[in-house]
């Protein structure tokens, strides 16, 4: 079989963070930036960065409705932080104009646990992850207000939702790209290897 | 930074992982230097990534002259409310009482700057006692590792600010890549000759030169006035790139903003540069760098 090829978007971002995790979990990682580069990716990695930055350039650049119409379809995505914001369905303080890809059922409020000086780091248990919890890097970080009934809340924080699965989408409030631990980045590799084995049936 | 937590301890804040990873997320990306909420408002609508609160740009304060210091909290706090992104603001180099108060006033981040005029010749402030991060500049290697060393969590270029002339931010971008391929070359012997001659620890020499790049994000800073300018920052290895004077001293702030930002994030793509250059109105007037006073150069300022 050929090589997993995971995608990361890469308007603006920690891009190289997520190229490097993916890589060590063993998919062939490139950045994405132009709708036709989006065309031959197994998955996709929507990174930490700046929401309202992202979703301009990805309207801006043509990137938004074909990446609406891929989530659509089924293509696996994982979104860190900016990228749980742009997974989300709906924002509950979005900027206006602000939009967002979607494919998760479920209510983000931005900047949720603060500004910088209240970013933090804690050990967060994330469902489907083995081998303990998982080091978690809060940067400004959003939460889940509210799921959908298609959403399943795999990890909390403080009584707070901070990463959410639904179907092939996966989303954290958290950068597990910026720890060295790549088991969430692995458990997105085999999303994206199911959905390509199912694809290929 | 390779700690690990336990499920039992409380969060922590103000880590070196926090500080330096919130410059990770600025990555690709515009800071642009703001006046007033209105500006804010504008440079958050075309695309920046944070915001630089002062209360003059660059150029004014050189048009200005006298001494330059923190602004008015009140002008910071304006700007805060007034956009979603993160907002930086500045003192001066060694002033860890303004440093204390932007901390106090919840910026996301402080930039020790040498566009305000210093107030100790000699010390740079203790970065690693603040929660909230730093971003200092650097016209070379070893200033860019010292700063490191006192905690900044983030380094950018000196180019000389409020001019519109991007030939010392180049000069600095050149310098600390150059210097960082030649540690890449030495072996374990010679990198403590290169700290002696850095000034710099030895501990961070040695990462550096195992890593190929610093240990912090990189961003061009000081001249950049046109789309082509940020391009050329990037395809030197600028990770992101500061704006100064170069958006609002220009004909059309909202639309050369936006320019900059696409510019940017296709640093290597000449025709959507060529697209995002057309039509921009008139760029800031601009100053020659070889005319300029040493006295008046802010690169020479930090130590």
């Amino acid at each position: 079989m050929s090589d997993l090829v995971i995608g990361v978007l890469a308007l603006q971002g920690d891009v190289r963070e997520h190229l490097v995790a993916l890589a060590a979990a063993g998919a062939v990682a490139r950045p994405v930036r132009r709708p036709e580069e989006l065309a031959g990716v197994d998955g996709l990695v929507l990174p930490g960065g700046e929401s309202t930055t992202i979703s301009k350039l990805a309207v801006l650049f043509g990137l938004m409705e074909p990446l609406r119409a891929r989530v659509r379809t089924g293509l696996p995505v994982y979104g860190t932080c900016a990228g749980m914001i742009l997974l989300a369905d709906k924002l509950l303080d979005p900027r206006s104009g602000q939009e967002t890809v979607g494919g998760i059922d479920m209510i983000v409020r931005r900047n949720a646990f603060g500004r910088q000086n209240e970013s933090f780091e804690a050990a967060v248990d994330v469902g489907g992850v083995g081998g303990g919890p998982v080091h978690g890097v809060f940067i400004r970080a959003p939460w889940v207000e509210s799921v959908g009934a298609g959403a399943e809340v795999i990890a909390e924080h403080d009584g707070h939702i901070v990463a959410v699965r639904q179907g092939n989408a996966l989303a954290t409030a958290f950068h597990p790209e910026l720890t060295g631990d790549h088991r969430v980045h692995g458990l997105f590799a085999d999303m994206a290897r199911g959905y390509r084995t199912a694809g290929s049936l | 930074m390779s700690s690990t937590l336990s499920e039992n301890q409380a969060p922590e804040t103000g880590t070196a992982r926090v500080k330096r990873g919130m410059a990770e997320q600025l990555k690709g990306g515009v800071i642009m230097d703001v006046v007033t909420p209105e500006q804010a408002k504008i440079a958050e609508d075309a695309g920046a990534v944070a915001v630089m609160a002062l209360e003059r740009v660059p150029a004014d304060i050189r048009k200005d002259g006298g001494v330059a210091r923190m602004s008015d909290p009140d002008m910071i706090e304006g700007i805060i409310e007034a956009v979603s992104i993160p907002v930086m603001a500045k003192s001066r180099i060694g002033h860890f009482v303004e440093a204390q108060v932007l901390q106090s006033l919840g910026v996301d981040y402080i930039d020790e700057s040498e566009v305000l005029t210093p107030a100790d010749e000699v010390n740079h402030s203790d970065k690693w006692s603040f929660t909230t991060p730093f971003v200092c500049g650097a016209t070379n290697l070893g200033e860019a590792l010292r700063r490191i060393a006192e905690g900044a969590a983030m380094i950018r270029s000196k180019g000389e600010a409020g001019t519109g002339n991007v030939v010392e931010a180049v000069r600095h971008l050149r310098q600390i890549k150059n210097e960082i391929a030649r540690l890449r070359g030495f072996d374990n012997h010679e990198l403590y000759a290169a700290a002696k001659e850095l000034r710099a620890p030895y501990e961070l020499v040695k990462e550096v030169a195992g890593l190929g790049r610093l240990p912090v994000v990189l961003f061009s800073a000081g001249g950049v006035a046109t789309p082509a300018d940020a391009a050329l920052m990037r395809q030197l290895g600028a990770e992101g790139v500061f704006v100064g004077s170069g958006i609002f001293k220009s004909g059309d702030p909202a639309k050369r903003a936006a320019a900059i930002v696409k510019a940017t994030t296709f640093y290597d793509d000449p025709k959507i540069i060529a697209d995002a250059s057309r039509n921009l109105g008139e760029a800031m007037v601009g100053i020659n760098c070889d005319t300029l006073p040493e006295t008046e150069r802010y690169a020479n300022r930090g130590w």
